[in-house]
Formats: C-alpha cells, structure tokens, sequence
C-alpha cells in the first residue's frame, strides 16, 4: 500500500477511535490517536497477516504492552477487515469481546493479554524464543508506551531479548512523554532512553512516529538487523490529530463528550483534506 | 507405613525429567535456583529446553505465556515464595486471564525453607492462589505424589500450580497410585472424625490419626487437589462424622481449611477444627522445631482430634 492509502488508513482509524470512545464514555484517546500511523502502517504495510485467518501460523506477530491503548487495535483489526467495523461502537460494553484493556482471542486478530503494564513485553520475548526453539521465521512487533518504562518488567525483558539475540523481536516505543499524572520526565524522568536500551543490548532506531515513510524504513531496518532485538523510539504526539488533546496528559485517559467528540471528527476530517492536498 | 523420608522436591525432579522424554513440548524456566528446585537432571539432558532467566520471577511467567502461546508446556520453577509471590500480578493477568497453558512450580512450601527464616516461608501461596479463574492448585504430599501430580499437570491444558516442600518428608503414597485433579484420597476410613489433610502435612496427620484411632474411629482423608476441591468428599465427611479437622503447613487466612469452610457452609453440618499457621510469619529454624512453634506438629493434630471429639 501506498505512504498516502496508509495516511488515508491511519484517518479513518482515528475517526473510529473518536466514535468509539464517545459511544464507549471512557477509554484512553490520547495514546491511540498518537498510534494510529504506526498502526496502520504496521497492519497495511509491514506485517504478514491474514485478516480472514488470524490464527494463520506464520503470521508476524503483534504484542500489545501498553493495553489501555487497545482501541487503535480494535479499529485497525476492523479497518484491516478482522471483523465488521459495526461491531467497534460496542468498545467496553458487556459481552462484546471489546475488553477495556486487551483479552487474547477477545475478537479476532488480539494477540495478547495486557493492562498492569510491562507484562507484554515478556510474553513477546517469550513469542520471540519460542519462534528461535522453533526455527520459524515470523518477526514479534511489540508496542510499548514510554510511562511503561518506568516498570522494573520491561528491562528484564530486555535483558533477556539481549542474552538470548533474540534479532526476531522489534520493540516499537511510543515516546509521546506524557503518562496520567504528567509529563513523564517530570514524574519519574526515563532519559537518557536511547543510551539505556543500547546499555541493555538492544539495536536502537528512531523515527517520527507520525511520517510513515519513516516507520516503514526503521521497520524495514529493524528486519534486516541479525544479531539483535531493535528498539524503534518512535516519537509521538499524544492526541495526534486533534489539537485540544495534542499534549494534553488529561486525555490520557478521558473519553470526549459529544461536542468534543464533533469538533474531533470535524478536525480529523479536514485533516484529511490536508492530506490530499498534500 | 515405613518411616522412609523423602523430600517432595525430589518427586518433581525425577517427574519433570520423565515429562522430558515423553513430551518433546514440555520446557522448563528457572529463576537462577536449578539445582534447588531439581530442574538440573532436566537441564542436563534437556539444554535446548532449558531456560535460564535470572532472578527475574516476573518476566518469567510472562516469557512462560508467551512460550504457551506458541504451543509449548512451560514449567515455571522457582521458590513458592518468589513465584507464584513475586510475580502473582503476572500470574494474574499473562497466565489465568487468557487461561494460558503454564505450569506453576512452587518449592519450600510452607515452613520447608526452615533456617532461611520467614522470607522463604512460603505460608500464603494457597490463599493467593486459589482466588485466581482458570488456575488449578496442587499440594501434593510427598515425592511420590509430586512425581503423580507433575504428570497430571503437563496432560491437562490450562494453568496449574503445584506447591511442595524441600524438607524431610514421610512417605505415605505409593508410586504406583492414581492421581487425580479435583479427588481426595480416603486414606483411613471412620465415623466420629474426619481428618482432611493437604500438602506434606500428611504424614505427621498420619501418625497422629493412628495413635488417636486407640479412643476413636477417626477418618483420615487427603486433599492434593485445593481447587478444584472435592466437594463431594468434603460433604460425604461432614454428613458422617459431622465434626472435621483441616490440616495444612499454610496460613490458616484463606487456606485450604478455609477453602473446607466454604464448602460446608451453607450446610452446617459439621464442626471444623483448623490446623494451620495462625496469622503469624515464621522465622529461622528447623522446620520440625518451626512445625511446633508454630502449632502445627503431630500434637497439634492429636489435640484439635481430641477437641474435635469433645465439642460434638
């Protein structure tokens, strides 16, 4: 698919982020808006997958760490066509399989279980050994947010990925600095983060998480790296979109109201004239 | 009975490197404690399906669910107090909530850790396992009964912990006897008590059910299987003798005694006696003087028979 049809993805994933969090009144805007481009550029570009087989077994992996980010899965699953984009206004509502925070195999195409952060992060390098035991040869996309770090799991973690050249796994970071309580450097400061993960023994690559051409180099790079897992810092803006939640740490986790909700959609619409007329 | 002593340890070391050789799927994580927890036998011959992760007990059960996830049997072994202790959160939420296929090892259960004083006490697995969906919770006796239940772990699909003890342990089961999950095992039958035993405290419940079978007739039944518990069994008890003595080497807060409670306590039907640790921590010992500090001993079981008696 083409920068601009993966653009174009990335829009309408937004625009059902907004609809579902309305329909939904909660859930976390701000990081799943941030990660609308890697996600569509991810599920449209990057990644080996069967939307109609999602159990297909030499799919390419992807692990989400940072769980409450869970409705830019949702609406990319949907956009990518794992299941009806209908059912996405069904988000945290009773028996719909759109969990708060990510249940494996809750609708098709979830690959894991997360929410009390840092735990992705381990199964994906247990995804990652286990491909390695196995001599298989998918690669393991594993999404973690910056707040995430701050967890002691991650970096035994990547301890592990390192001791055991575990080259299969690409660590994707959404560095959008802020977590629910502030900025993250001002709550409990993560840099120097490139410097530490090359401490820890991992290949670091960074990228504006919002230029797909970028994403897809830094992924495509990260596949030919052999010796290492990678770290791709992809930088971020939380609420990428909509300017009153660009930066904003209130909408880390706060749904819009209905008036938001519109003057989102209205944004992220012309932004997509923008885009056009790029 | 013969008075031969084993520690339970050795039962899972010897079942895990049988499970080895039958199971070309079966893997096994060890937090940096191989030898302690009898995974070496299996790391020797196994290498290729061996993993060594540093004391790191969270990652290891999140590595654990992602291994499952790919189709292999992972065996998370360390000290019960570090898993599932340390890592109960993963536990929680890579493991159970997805119902993922991994097996929990918990050695030095309950008092067995002995000199290494309370932090390696591991008196409150059972309640802090029990709670979770999905998990299945094991305390089986002696090694023996260990080598049966590690098997019987590895051939169901889903999360099973399994809690044993390092210490000197009476064997009271026979290699050859049938384990299965969710059954207790009538070792003695009787009509005035019953004896409900879980875990290493068997043996000592054993002793102490014969010398009191000289003023009673007393039922001795044992409960590896915690959950899914045997109702039936438990109810069959009550109805019959209507007065029961729980046994276990656990807090007596949200222990297998508790778990006896729940089953009988829309029905009371019976009085319960509870031998257990009671709201304490342990400290540094050896764990026969540690059973009697903490009441627990023989004589601690001989004495709740004689209240159970009393009070009916």
């Amino acid at each position: 698919m083409t920068v601009y049809a993966i653009q174009r993805k990335a829009q309408n994933i937004r625009e059902s982020i907004i609809k579902m969090l309305l329909e939904a009144k909660s859930g976390h805007p701000a990081g799943s808006l941030g990660m609308a481009d890697i996600f569509a550029t991810l599920y449209f570009r990057i990644l080996k997958h069967k939307p109609k087989d999602p159990d297909w077994e030499k799919r390419d992996r992807l692990i989400l760490s940072c769980g409450h980010i869970v409705p830019v899965w949702y609406a990319t699953l949907a956009e990518a066509g794992y299941f009806p984009k209908t059912r996405l206004s069904k988000l945290r509502s009773l028996d719909s399989g759109l969990e708060g925070h990510c249940l494996k195999n809750s609708v098709p195409g979830i690959e894991n279980t997360a929410g009390p952060l840092g735990q992705g992060l381990s199964q994906a390098v247990g995804r990652g050994l286990a491909a390695k035991m196995k001599k298989e040869d998918q690669q393991i996309y594993c999404i973690t947010s910056d707040g995430e770090q701050q967890e002691g799991q991650t970096w035994e973690a990547y301890m592990f990925a390192a001791k055991n050249q575990l080259a299969n796994i690409t660590f994707i970071l959404d560095r959008n600095n802020i977590q629910i309580d502030g900025l993250t450097e001002e709550v409990m400061p993560l840099e120097p983060l490139r410097a530490k993960y090359e401490a820890f023994g991992l290949h670091v690559l960074e990228t504006d998480g919002h230029n797909i051409k970028g994403i897809i180099d830094a992924c495509e790079e990260a596949r030919a790296i052999y010796e290492k897992p990678v770290m791709i810092i992809a930088h971020t803006i939380p609420g990428k979109g909509v300017d009153f939640m660009e930066f904003e740490p209130e909408w880390h986790g706060k749904s819009p109201n209905a008036e938001e909700a519109k003057r989102a959609l209205k944004q992220l619409r012309d932004l997509e004239g923008r885009i056009q007329n790029d | 009975m013969t008075n031969e002593t084993i520690q339970p340890r050795d039962g899972f070391g010897h079942a895990l490197l049988r499970l080895g050789a039958l199971n070309k799927d079966v893997v096994v994580l060890s937090g940096d404690l191989k030898e302690s927890t009898r995974c070496l036998a299996f790391a020797e011959a196994y290498p290729e399906r061996f993993i060594e992760v540093g004391v790191a007990e969270q990652n290891m059960m999140g590595i654990a669910s992602g291994l499952a996830d790919e189709g292999f049997i992972p065996f998370v072994t360390s000290f019960a107090v570090f898993s599932p202790g340390r890592n109960w959160d993963q536990l929680r939420v890579s493991v159970c909530y997805g119902n993922t296929n991994v097996k929990i090892i918990g050695s030095h259960a309950g008092l067995s850790a002995g000199p290494d004083g309370a932090t390696h006490q591991a008196l409150e697995d059972i309640a802090i396992t029990r709670v979770l969906p999905n998990l299945t919770v094991l305390a089986p006796a002696d090694a023996n009964e260990v080598h049966q239940a590690t098997l019987a772990a590895a051939k169901i699909t889903g999360p099973v912990y399994i809690r044993f003890n390092r210490s000197e342990e009476l064997v009271v089961t026979k290699p050859t006897e049938k384990f299965t999950i969710g059954k207790a095992k009538e070792i003695q039958d009787g009509r005035d008590v019953a004896v409900l035993t879980t875990g290493s405290m068997l043996g000592l419940a054993k002793k102490a059910v014969e010398k009191m079978s000289k003023k009673a007739s007393i039922a001795l039944i044992h409960h590896p299987s915690i959950k899914p518990i045997d109702t039936k069994s438990i109810i069959e008890a009550a109805r019959k003798t209507k007065s029961l003595v729980t046994v276990e080497e656990a807090q007596l807060n949200g222990g297998f005694g508790s778990a006896v409670l729940e089953v009988i306590s829309d029905k009371s039907m019976a009085r319960v006696q509870r031998v257990g640790v009671k709201d304490s921590f342990g400290q540094s010992g050896k764990p026969d003087e540690l059973r009697e500090k903490y009441h627990i001993a023989q004589k601690d079981i001989e004495a709740a028979i004689l209240q159970a008696l009393i009070k009916k």
